[in-house]
């Protein structure tokens, strides 16, 4: 099923990543090229397989609960575009 | 001087051990031809003369004395305190998707154009404690995001065989510096095929090892449970070295695999008496090129004289695995790349007014159009609704696409077959369609989603201009964690064959 302008919007809006109206259009050709491609995939049978989200099917190794970071919030915040006392600053969302 | 550009890395250690000639002049050998060839070629992104000498010294130092005693600059030496390192002193560059401190990384991203990261990735540290110097940072498609090395924020890289043509992707960077003799050694990571179909198309070996082998940690995420890292260079037994010094357990990547240390190098003089080749059809089907055909026919025509066997097996799934990979991989993608929220590190949008317009201009800038399209892709495969029918589904092949493999393992030792389907294409020519420059990794990808070690190695040359003959890979695909064995078969036939020391033009 090919993707309307609108599940565009709607996937540009849930990514976070703004799209001019002519990008909107451009880019729901290329998601359609794609999805027309991986298709094939639902005429598979999978009935009873179980979904493999990893290569290796190890269990999650667990660490033991101890601080092992150091202090270096300096460093840190050095590259951010900007802070102020220690804090990363963004516009305000609570009026 | 000249031939130490063509030295393996074993000659390059005993001219160190020697004293025939210092890292520091290695170095400056090295750094010399980038300052030369990379206004053409385009591989490099970040170069720094000064800390490259720096540890170059530092490698001179330790020779020295004595391997107990290194001093790279913050790096200290972990492990065994007298054990020899064959590696000091020779130069290496890293594919720019690894973090390093003190050295720009920007993943080939406007997003991390100005990324100076604050701390090592695993791969850094550990061939630094190896006593490696790093000639600078290498070219990639955004993110590992590309197969011609064309989606990179810093432009595209050529092909030191043909210029005019794509160097392959997205380790483009990494296959174009070694292939140009700019630096013995590189390394690079595989997430679709992004090791071996560069190292196919500059006519390199690359190897991707067995996912949790090599640590992620301090690699940049693009699809976690596929990324793994691994070295390009210029024949197998300078993989095994390499591969040596960057495999191992890291407590701080979650995947990684808690397994024995392993020498790499100890089966390659092992004959091939009895090994059996399994060729899958799926491999040798019309997709592939006659040249590429040809060269491949003719590896194996080799094999059988140093005592391998093929046998015909099936991977009846294989065809899945594009579509499969291009569900999965943007699924991930759009995940691990959520980080990216100008917030933190990395770009933000000079004018925004809300919080929300802030995110979304700062990625709608920052990212490169691939990039936004796996991300687009990714989050709709994986919104409510569509996540059973794509995702969930993906994941169900995915286990197909494995089982198959198991299957025909039983079969045979290592499976054989191009490592793409055509020589490296000219640039511009697949820039346009999406899907096309997918299909580029159709041989590639399968291993990758069931976590197989894969190796290109160069096997002859195929079509170009005529007086420009691009090179052809052949793929080996071997059985969870026999990259020992994989090696082996790559290096007994680069005992009979001469493919991996040709060279481009521009090197000579």
């Amino acid at each position: 099923m090919p993707l309307t302008p609108e599940d565009v919007t709607r996937i540009a809006l849930l990514s976070r990543i703004e799209l001019s109206a002519e990008e909107r259009e451009k880019t729901r050709d290329q998601l359609n090229g794609i999805l027309g491609f991986i298709e094939q995939l639902q005429a598979v049978d999978t009935t009873g397989i179980e979904p493999m989200a990893h290569a290796v099917d190890v269990v999650q190794r667990l660490r033991p609960d101890v601080v092992t970071e150091t202090d270096r919030r300096a460093d840190f915040q050095a590259l951010a575009p900007e802070t102020e006392a220690g804090l990363y600053l963004v516009p305000r969302v609570v009026e | 001087m000249s031939d130490l550009i063509n030295s393996s890395l074993r000659e390059l250690s005993a001219a160190l051990a020697a004293k025939k000639i210092s890292a520091v002049e290695l170095a400056t050998l090295f750094l010399d031809r980038v300052e030369t060839l990379n206004p053409t070629l385009n591989a490099f992104i970040t170069t720094d003369r000064e800390k490259t000498l720096a540890q170059a010294r530092a490698a001179d130092e330790t020779r020295k004395l004595g391997a107990g005693s290194l001093c790279v600059p913050g790096t200290p030496l972990r492990g065994q305190a007298t054990a020899s390192l064959p590696l000091c002193g020779i130069p290496l560059a890293h594919k720019d998707i690894f973090c390093t401190q003190g050295w720009r990384t920007s993943c080939g991203s406007k997003m991390l154009e100005n990324f100076v990261a604050p701390y090592d990735a695993n791969v850094v540290e550990k061939l630094a404690a190896a006593g490696m110097v790093s000639l600078g940072k290498l070219n990639m498609d955004e993110f590992a995001m590309g197969s011609s090395n064309e989606a990179s924020f810093f432009g595209p890289v050529k092909n030191p065989w043909d210029t005019d043509r794509v160097p392959g992707g997205s380790s483009g960077g990494s296959a174009a510096a070694v292939a140009a003799r700019l630096t013995p050694a590189a390394t690079g990571t595989d997430t679709g095929g992004s090791i071996r179909q560069p190292a196919a198309m500059c006519g390199l070996t690359g190897i991707k090892p067995t996912y949790g082998v090599v640590s992620r940690y301090g690699m940049i995420a693009f699809a976690s449970s596929l990324d793994q890292g691994g070295p390009l260079a210029k024949s197998a037994e300078d993989c095994a070295l390499l591969l040596g010094a960057m495999a191992g357990f890291d407590a701080r990547d979650s995947t990684s695999l808690e397994r024995p240390a392993e020498d790499y190098s100890r089966d390659l003089s092992r004959p091939l008496d009895g090994l059996k080749i399994g060729l899958p059809k799926e491999f040798f089907g019309p997709g592939m090129d006659d040249d590429v055909r040809v060269a491949v026919e003719a590896a194996l025509t080799e094999y059988r004289k140093l005592g391998a066997t093929t046998v015909d097996v099936c991977l009846p799934n294989s065809g899945l695995s594009v579509p499969a990979y291009y569900v999965i991989a943007p699924a991930e993608a759009s995940s691990n790349l959520s980080r990216f929220d100008g917030v933190r590190y990395g770009y933000r949008a000079p004018d925004y007014d809300t919080l929300e317009e802030m995110y979304s201009r700062s990625r709608a800038q920052g990212f490169g159009s691939e990039v936004k399209r796996r991300i687009l892709m990714g989050t709709y495969v994986l919104s409510h609704g569509y996540y059973d029918a794509y995702y969930l589904q993906a994941q169900k092949i995915r286990r197909l696409i494995a089982a198959d493999f198991s299957a025909a393992f039983e079969q045979c030792d290592v499976i054989m077959g191009p490592t793409t389907p055509s020589v490296a294409f000219p640039i511009g020519s697949k820039s346009t369609d999406p899907v096309q420059m997918y299909l580029s990794d159709i041989y590639t990808v399968s291993a990758n989603l069931a976590g197989l070690p894969g190796i290109s190695v160069p096997c002859g040359f195929g079509a170009g201009q005529p007086d420009k003959p691009m090179p052809v890979g052949l793929q080996i695909i071997g059985k969870w964690f026999d990259e020992a064995r994989m090696l082996n078969v790559a290096h007994q036939y680069q005992q009979v064959t001469d493919w991996h020391t040709r060279m481009p033009e521009v090197t000579k």
